[in-house]
């Protein structure tokens, strides 16, 4: 069955040199290309890191409608509100597929969604941010989803096949979301002066945060190394920081911007982009709870589950009259 | 749903499998929690096919559905392996022969 695995991982108990032989075995067969199902026997550590990945992953993806669900009664005009919508609509799903895949591991999704409820788990930093100008609407499609993508494609191919599977449907809708920001972006810098400001104004907020998405340098980052050695994560966070900024410089000389880095610049030698220091202690506060908007976000996440709690038990009512019937 | 209560509450669970265009079998999605199967659709349709992936939806249970065990792999699946002959490309054919 997809979606119910063993609860348990049976061999959890075993000694420590029978779970390490396991995990050599897996993680040389997950290398080989082995992709990994629900119920296949799994240990315990990968399943947990796994787990924790796409369950901060789903959770990144619901808390993200927030920012930009913020603009949707303010949208300019209809044609810039329904891509609006149908984009927060398909953060949604985003959310879904990713809580959908999670449970295959065993864990209800009840449990998973307290969990962001009570604070206990963490989900993107860039979504403690606030959304201040209309610009900032478009300028989280080309850089928040942009680097989003840069993530998210390697984890189409994965080691556990309903994450896969999920990131394949993901980044197909991404691009859409990447694209309608950049749009939007550019009529903008087609306008007046003060058109261009917003935007600007926009980028100079959301460049430094977006280059945190990728996380942690690879030498502070706790969990790159055994993620990469199970197959959930294939490119280190420094790489994928790298490839974002050097195909997204071109783009922001094309929209005609400015990135708010003095020490940006092409090296000959590396054949990458050059950049500034990441302020790594703004990116700790936010992740640990002290960013601008995070207590808004978890609070407009229980207000909705709790004011929606009606909804689902009427749904519950009916469900059971009816079959009763 | 295990009993009638509504401390139960959490929604159960249903697989989706979209068809995406006739002549196509119907393939499995992902799941969804809903009330009751009509919900399951709604849902699928909003989750599922946003962009014209499908024509034909089927939502089942997820505690109805039967599945082999992986630890009977071997038992279920090994024997095949043995049995070449019932692949075409078995036989060798006489040089020359044609249509065959």
């Amino acid at each position: 069955m997809y979606t119910q695995s063993l609860d348990t991982d049976p061999l959890a108990n075993d000694p420590k040199e029978v779970s390490d032989k396991r995990e050599l075995e897996l993680k040389k067969r997950i290398s080989e290309g082995y992709v990994v199902e629900p119920r296949d026997d799994m240990p315990e550590r990968y399943r947990k890191t796994l787990i924790r990945q796409m369950s901060q992953h789903a959770h990144s993806e619901v808390v993200g409608m927030l920012p930009e669900g913020n603009w949707i009664l303010r949208a300019p005009t209809l044609k810039r509100k329904s891509i609006l919508l149908a984009k927060v609509q398909d953060e949604a799903g985003h959310g879904l597929y990713l809580y959908s895949a999670t449970e295959t591991l065993g864990v209800s999704r009840d449990a998973l969604y307290e969990d962001l409820l009570q604070g206990r788990a963490k989900y993107s930093s860039i979504f403690n941010y606030p959304t201040l100008n209309w610009a900032d609407v478009g300028v989280i499609g080309w850089l928040v989803d942009g680097a989003a993508i840069m993530n998210q494609i390697p984890l189409t191919q994965c080691s556990y096949g309903p994450y896969a599977r999920a990131m394949v449907r993901i980044c197909k809708e991404e691009s859409f979301h990447q694209r309608q920001g950049f749009d939007l972006l550019n009529e903008m810098m087609q306008g007046t002066q003060k058109q261009k400001d917003m935007v600007q104004d926009a980028v100079d907020r959301w460049w430094w945060p977006a280059l945190m998405m990728f996380g942690p340098e690879d030498s502070d980052s706790i969990h790159s190394e055994e993620s990469k050695a199970w197959g959930i994560k294939k490119k280190t966070n420094d790489e994928l920081r790298q490839t974002f900024i050097d195909v997204t410089v071109p783009q922001a000389e094309t929209l005609g911007v400015t990135l708010p880095d003095p020490q940006l610049k092409w090296n000959e030698t590396r054949e990458h982009y050059d950049f500034g220091k990441i302020d790594w202690n703004e990116f700790w506060r936010v992740v640990s709870g002290s960013g601008p908007c995070n207590k808004d976000r978890i609070g407009v996440k229980k207000k909705a589950w709790e004011e929606g709690a009606w909804v689902r038990e009427a749904a519950m009512a009916h469900a059971m009259k009816s079959k009763g019937r | 749903m295990k009993d009638n209560s509504l401390d139960v509450m959490e929604m159960p669970l249903f697989e989706v499998f979209i068809r995406s265009a006739n002549g196509l079998e119907h393939r499995h999605v992902g799941s969804l929690h809903a009330a009751d199967a009509e919900m399951a659709i709604t849902n699928a349709r909003d989750v599922y096919v946003r962009r014209n992936e499908g024509v034909s939806i089927w939502v089942v249970p997820s505690e109805s559905i039967t599945a082999s065990d992986p630890a009977d792999k071997e038992m279920l699946f090994e024997p095949m392996k043995d049995k070449i002959y019932r692949h075409p490309t078995f036989y060798n054919l006489p040089e020359g022969v044609q249509n065959i």
